[in-house]
C-alpha cells in the first residue's frame, strides 16, 4: 500500500474514491451551495486550493511535532485548529494582494473551515499512513473529486427547475436522489485503480 | 418516551428550566428535527449508516458531545468575548470529541476502526455547533442541555431508522444476526449498503418527513 505513487492516489481520489460520493465528506455545503454553476465552481476552486495546503501542513505538523512527542490523541484539534487558521490567513491575504480574487472567493472561504471534507482528508492521511508525496496527491485529488461533484450536481439542479417533481420531493430530497444516481455513475469507475 | 418523562421530572418541580424544559426537547427531537428537517450533519449521517450498530454507536456519540458542549459553552457564555466564539465552541466541541475517541478506541477497539475518522468529525458536524451558537450561548446551562440531549436524541433516532433498513435491505440482518422467516427468501441488496444506498435512504426519509409535516419547509419557518 505505501508503495503506492502520488499520481495512482491522485486519479484514485478523484474517481473511484471520490470523497465526496464514496466517503460522504463535505455533505453541508454540498447541498446548500449547489443550485448555481457559478458558485459551486468557485466554492470548488476554495476547496481545492486549501485542502492541499492542509494536507501538507497537517502531515508536517502531525509527522514532526505530533508524533515525536506523543501527542497523537490530540490531532483532531490541532488539525482543526490548522485549518482554521489557514483559512483566516488566507483570506487575509488575498483580500491585501488582490481585491478582485477576494470578492469572487471571499464568501466562501469562512464556509470552509466547517467543511468537513478538509479535516476529513486530514484524518484519512493520517489513517491510511500516506508518505509525503502521497499527502500531496490524496489532498490534490480528493479536492478536486470533490469540486467535480458539486459542479456535476450545480448542472443537474439547475435543469431540474424546470422539471415537475413530486411535491414531498421537492428541494433536499429530490438532491440526494441525484446524488445518488450520481454516486452509481462514478462507482462504473470501481476496479480502475484502488487505493485503500 | 421514557426520556421525555425524565427530563420532565427533573425540571418542573425545582423549576430551573422555566418551564420551556419540554418544549426545547420536543423542538429539538421532533418539530425541528436537525437531520430530516433541517438537514443539517448528513455527512455522518450517510457515512455510518451502512450497518445498525454502526448507526447506534454514532448517535450515542453525537448525544454526548452535544450535551457536553452545550453546557460548557453556556456556562462560558458571560466570559466569553463575542470575537472568539467561534474558537472556543470549536475547542470544546474538540475536547468531547476527543475524550469519546480515546473511550471507544480504550473500550470498543473494532468499533473505533469500523467508524474510522467519522468520529473526529464530529467536530465539524453543523447539529453540534449550530446547536452551541444558536441555543448554548443565550440560555442558561440546564436548559442548554435538555436541547442538546433533544437534538442528539432526534439526530439519533433518524440515523437508527436509516441503519436499520440499509442493514435489513442490504444484508438480509439485524445487528448481525439471520431473522428467522426474512433471511431465507430475501436476498440481499447490495447497493443498500454501497454509497449510492445511503442517498437514496437518506432522500426518502427526508420526503417522507415533508408528507407527515404536510407544508413544505420554507412555509414551516
Amino acid at each position: 500500500m505505501s508503495e503506492t505513487s502520488a499520481w495512482v492516489i491522485l486519479i484514485a481520489a478523484i474517481f473511484t474514491n471520490n470523497i465526496l460520493l464514496t466517503n460522504f465528506l463535505g455533505m453541508c455545503s454540498f447541498i446548500a451551495c449547489s443550485s448555481q454553476i457559478k458558485t459551486s465552481l468557485g466554492l470548488g476552486t476554495a476547496v481545492v486550493f486549501v485542502m492541499i495546503m492542509t494536507t501538507i501542513i497537517n502531515y508536517i505538523i502531525y509527522h514532526f511535532i505530533l508524533v515525536p512527542f506523543h501527542l497523537g490523541h490530540l490531532q483532531f484539534i490541532v488539525f482543526i485548529a490548522v485549518i482554521a487558521g489557514f483559512v483566516q490567513f488566507v483570506e487575509m491575504f488575498v483580500e491585501r494582494f488582490s481585491p478582485k480574487l477576494y470578492f469572487a472567493l471571499g464568501i466562501f472561504l469562512p464556509l470552509i473551515t466547517v467543511n468537513c471534507a478538509i479535516l476529513g482528508a486530514s484524518l484519512f492521511m493520517i489513517i491510511r499512513n500516506y508518505s509525503f508525496m502521497q499527502s500531496i496527491g490524496f489532498g490534490m485529488g480528493a479536492g478536486i473529486g470533490w469540486a467535480l461533484a458539486i459542479v456535476l450536481l450545480a448542472g443537474l439542479r439547475q435543469k431540474m427547475r424546470y422539471s415537475h417533481v413530486p411535491k414531498c420531493f421537492e428541494g433536499v430530497a429530490i438532491a440526494m436522489i441525484v446524488t445518488g444516481v450520481l454516486a452509481m455513475t462514478f462507482m462504473g469507475f470501481a476496479g480502475m485503480v484502488s487505493i485503500q | 418516551m421514557a426520556d421525555k418523562q425524565l427530563a420532565c421530572a427533573v425540571c418542573q418541580p425545582k423549576g430551573i428550566c422555566g418551564g420551556k424544559g419540554l418544549l426545547t426537547l420536543k423542538e429539538g427531537a421532533w418539530g425541528k428535527n436537525p437531520l430530516a428537517i433541517q438537514v443539517l450533519g448528513i455527512c455522518s449521517a450517510l457515512a455510518v449508516t451502512n450497518r445498525l450498530e454502526n448507526s447506534l454507536v454514532m448517535g450515542a456519540a453525537l448525544i454526548f458531545v452535544c450535551v457536553g458542549s452545550n453546557l460548557i459553552v453556556s456556562l462560558l457564555r458571560k466570559h466569553t468575548p463575542h470575537r472568539i466564539r467561534m474558537v472556543a465552541e470549536v475547542a470544546i466541541i474538540a475536547t468531547f470529541v476527543i475524550l469519546f475517541d480515546q473511550f471507544l478506541k480504550a473500550f470498543y477497539w473494532d468499533m473505533s476502526k469500523q467508524l474510522g475518522p467519522y468520529v473526529g468529525l464530529i467536530i465539524t458536524n453543523c447539529i453540534v455547533m449550530g446547536r452551541a451558537e444558536a441555543f448554548a450561548l443565550q440560555n442558561p446551562p440546564v436548559l442548554s442541555m435538555v436541547d442538546g440531549l433533544a437534538n442528539g436524541i432526534g439526530y439519533a433516532v433518524v440515523l437508527a431508522i436509516i441503519g436499520f433498513f440499509r442493514e435489513l435491505l442490504g444484508t438480509g440482518e439485524i445487528l448481525g444476526h439471520k431473522l428467522p422467516v426474512f433471511s431465507e427468501w430475501y436476498t440481499p441488496n447490495q447497493l443498500m449498503i454501497l454509497a449510492p444506498g445511503a442517498f437514496f435512504a437518506l432522500g426518502i426519509v427526508i420526503a417522507i418527513f415533508n408528507v407527515i409535516k404536510g407544508p413544505a419547509p420554507e412555509e414551516n419557518k
